[in-house]
């Protein structure tokens, strides 16, 4: 009899679980129910390491000024915003680079301009260097500070891992192969290419201009170092100058719901130029 | 159940690769570089399981005889209420979660490591950061082993008129040794599958290391950075990786159990 009765027990148990799980699957799908000017639904954003901060601070005054929508951002590399996006694992993909021939089923909306800076320790007291001692460095033909006339100490090359698309920009610019990269240590995202470089008087990296300054100004120990002669300056990006500029792109494949259109006008629209310019990237907008 | 359905997945996903690049490839081509496609990439992956090898056997090096002499001080040695307090902060250390561990090896350890020796994240900090993450495993359950010993041995080792270590080595010892070796086989375990805080500080750099400061990379590093892009036979190689970690974790368990048979009950 109680066998019986546990039985019918664990049947109900199973039905109320199985109704809750499936009710909350609706959330799932991008439903931008435009009930008036009331936009609904979750967006979800993977890629760029780069652009995601900025994309943060987008989706936060976009949720503010929409209260049904919620906006996820993840991290995790241009080629992975890329990847999903084709996938449609991501509604958005985030990627800060432009889009390669191989990837012309996509679309790329352009929120803002950033470049790539070489970035050292403050302490260290070399003030530029030309782009055949960068190639040597990191093809580590170059070895030590002493033979660029810097202090007697092996030089900590950061590279990023593959798939971000600051390598990419950085090899084609430099005319370097990945495969002939020495590095000392590989990281992943900017951050951890900042405090690498912030903790090591002798490193030498590569990151976001904006996220290099954004941290600079922000007391981090690290400086940006001028490319062929031009310094690494937003104003320098802004006029065109800079030799390693990129756009900072969101990327879509297909058809897009209304509510991504939407986020996607938004964040090209002058309404968010102040916290392109905050983040330390150009502003598309006039 | 559940976990033949992932070694299943695993195994699934992990066949385009072993048919097309071939087992032999995983081991004799030149680096892994496995963007190119199955023809021009090449996948080597000895540098990578070696990573995860040595930073494993270097952190149960320090952190299994540290757990151990930890748990017999805190049961055996320790005054009452010093164990108490002693056993709360390793537990407390225990429910660090391991990205925090990653961030203070990063801003902390790295760089004082890196002062010695540059570059600073290397096999050593990875070694370093491991073993404070897995030292409170080993501990915790060798302790509760050794708290399981049967009284009466204690008590007749006692009237025998034997030290207290003397006590420990003959009369304890011999019956943990079964939980002891489980619980050094489950650290092992962890420390085979951590992935953040190896991340934030290994160095990444897939080569053999030739000194304990040369950076490495691990399996699970390796499968955090790059699956989420990866395509195709790329993504088949990744999941070869984790089948060849899930095979090690096999071994390991299968070990526990071996060793453990008819201990158990003691």
């Amino acid at each position: 009899m109680s066998k019986n009765i546990s039985y019918i027990t664990l049947l109900q148990l199973t039905i109320i679980s199985l109704s809750m799980v499936l009710s909350g699957c609706d959330g799932h799908e991008n439903s931008a129910t435009a009930q008036s000017t009331q936009l609904q639904g979750k967006l979800i954003l993977t890629g760029s390491s780069t652009v995601a901060p900025l994309a943060n601070e987008i989706a936060k005054r976009f949720e503010a000024q929409h209260p049904g929508v919620r906006i996820d951002v993840q991290t995790g590399g241009s080629s992975r915003g890329i990847a999903d996006c084709k996938r449609g694992t991501a509604d958005i993909g985030m990627a800060s680079r432009a889009l390669k021939p191989s990837e012309s089923d996509l679309t790329a909306h352009t929120i803002a301009i950033d470049g790539v800076s070489i970035i050292l320790h403050r302490d260290n007291p070399i003030k530029s260097l030309t782009d055949k001692q960068i190639q040597d460095i990191y093809t580590g033909q170059i070895t030590n500070w002493a033979k660029l006339g810097g202090t007697h100490n092996p030089i900590t090359v950061i590279n990023k891992a593959q798939g971000r698309a600051t390598l990419e920009v950085f090899l084609h610019h430099f005319k370097i192969k990945n495969q002939d990269i020495k590095p000392s240590v590989v990281v992943g995202e900017n951050q951890q290419a900042i405090r690498t470089v912030a903790s090591d008087p002798n490193a030498i990296g590569y990151v976001s201009i904006g996220t290099a300054d954004y941290e600079a100004s922000r007391g981090i120990p690290i400086r940006l170092l001028p490319i062929d002669g031009i310094e690494a300056t937003v104003a320098n990006v802004r006029d065109g100058v800079f030799p390693m500029s990129r756009p900072l792109n969101f990327v879509t494949h297909g058809d897009i719901s209304a509510l991504a259109a939407s986020f996607i006008a938004f964040a090209r629209s002058s309404q968010i130029s102040d916290l392109v310019e905050a983040q330390y990237f150009v502003p598309i907008a006039q | 159940m559940i976990v033949l359905l992932i070694m299943l997945l695993l195994i699934i996903e992990a066949i385009p690769a072993l048919r097309t690049v071939g087992f032999k490839r995983f081991f004799t081509d030149p680096s892994w570089h496995p963007t190119g496609g199955a023809k021009t990439g090449t996948f080597n992956l000895t540098p990578i399981l070696g990573g995860t090898l040595l930073v494993t056997a270097g952190a149960i090096f320090i952190a299994a005889p540290l757990g151990i002499a930890s748990a017999l001080f805190c049961q055996f040695y320790a005054p009452l209420k010093l164990g108490k307090l002693y056993r709360h902060l390793i537990e407390l250390l225990a429910g660090i979660p391991s990205v925090v561990y990653g961030f203070w090896g990063l801003v902390v350890l790295a760089p004082l490591i890196g002062q010695w020796q540059p570059p600073g994240q290397s096999l050593l900090t990875a070694i370093l950061i491991l073993a404070l993450m897995i030292l409170p495993t080993v501990m915790l359950l060798s302790e509760s082993t050794l708290r399981s010993a049967p009284q009466s041995y204690l008590h007749a080792a006692n009237a025998l008129g034997l030290s207290r270590w003397a006590i420990i080595r003959s009369a304890v010892l011999p019956t943990a040794r079964g939980g002891i070796i489980t619980a050094v086989l489950l650290a092992t375990g962890r420390a085979l599958g951590e992935t953040m805080a190896v991340l934030m500080v290994a160095g990444n750099v897939v080569q053999m290391p030739d000194n304990l400061f040369a950076p490495v990379r691990t399996i699970t590093a390796n499968i955090a950075l790059e699956l989420g892009y990866a395509m195709d036979h790329h993504r088949s190689a990744l999941f070869v990786t984790g089948l060849m970690l899930m095979v090690l974790i096999v071994i390991l368990v299968g070990l526990a159990h071996w060793i453990n048979k008819g201990h158990v009950h003691d």
